[in-house]
């Protein structure tokens, strides 16, 4: 049976290389990919991921497991991400809330426009070659700051609480963001994955 | 409960973590909704299809140069602990 993450990171703590090898590549796709999606670049992404597991290296000690090796990796791997989209905005004294901030036009929810049955499952669609691509692009044409809570929610699987600490982000803020890139990404691949006969409109809202 | 007020609720609704008695009026009003009702399933689908995506490859040359980096990195200022052994 595969050692778990926990048995490797108190063995890397005590020394042993190999326990920590085994960590990074059980991880280093992943972190390269979330690197990847956030910044769009190749050179910035492997960067960033070797910034992040030179990082676990040094301060391998100061992992406690008060969250999950995974997330300690996310986080570090968010604020490396996060300190090169800075630089690229050329601004280098503001804090990471406002290097993702933006202006937030009104609070206001997007409207679903495009309703419809999706005519594979994800199940199916999962085994499709064009279907990534579909995802990244639809991700890729989020905003940012959109992109960067809906990547850490919902495809690392933090908490809502550990995407704003890794962010710098508010929870309620955290939140309206992650509201919003799930309905974009839902108008999105609804459009590419819905059943044009099954479309509903919305024009005669229910009175309840 | 409004359309908007449902849309206002995904989130907690979708992650099961709203308070019951929102709940409940969140799914009396899915029962009568259509639109809604298909709005909450794309987004669960929209939400499992990330989750299953697959994580890129990191390119073989920079996989090995990461590597030797971590074990240079790692001798440097862990060898320490390693030698007590
Ligand atoms: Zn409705």
């Amino acid at each position: 049976m595969e050692p778990s993450d926990s048995e490797l990171v108190r063995r890397a703590q005590a020394g042993e290389l190999d326990a920590f090898e085994v960590l990074a590549a059980r991880y280093e796709r992943r972190v390269y990919s979330l690197a990847l999606r956030i910044l769009r670049q190749e050179q910035d992404a492997e960067d960033v991921t070797q910034q992040t597991f030179l990082s676990a290296v040094e301060n391998l000690d100061g992992f406690r497991g008060q969250a999950s090796f995974a997330t300690w990796l996310f986080r570090i791997a968010t604020h490396a991400a996060l300190k090169v989209i800075r630089k690229r905005k050329g601004l280098k004294t503001v804090s990471l809330e406002a290097a993702t901030e933006g202006t937030d036009p009104g609070s206001s929810i997007p409207h679903p426009e495009f309703i419809a049955d999706w005519r594979q499952s994800p199940e199916q669609l999962v085994q499709s070659r064009e279907i990534q691509r579909l995802l990244d692009g639809a991700l890729a044409r989020l905003d940012e700051k959109h992109r960067l809570v809906f990547l850490l929610r919902d495809v690392e699987g933090l908490s809502v609480k550990e995407t704003a600490e890794a962010l710098g982000l508010t929870e309620a803020n955290t939140k309206v963001r992650l509201l919003r890139a799930r309905l974009q990404l839902r108008e999105q691949l609804t459009r590419a994955l819905g059943d044009p006969d099954t479309r509903l409109t919305r024009d005669h809202d229910h009175v309840h | 409960m409004k359309c908007e007020e449902l849309l206002a609720m995904l989130n907690e609704y979708v992650d099961g973590t709203v308070d019951p008695a929102l709940c409940k009026e969140f799914e009396q009003h899915m029962a009568g909704c259509n639109p809604c009702q298909v709005v909450v399933d794309n987004v669960r689908k929209t939400i499992t299809l990330y989750k299953a995506g697959r994580p890129y490859e990191l390119p073989a040359p920079f996989r090995e140069r990461l590597h030797e980096t971590l074990r240079k990195r790692w001798r440097e200022t862990r060898g320490g602990a390693a030698n007590r052994q």
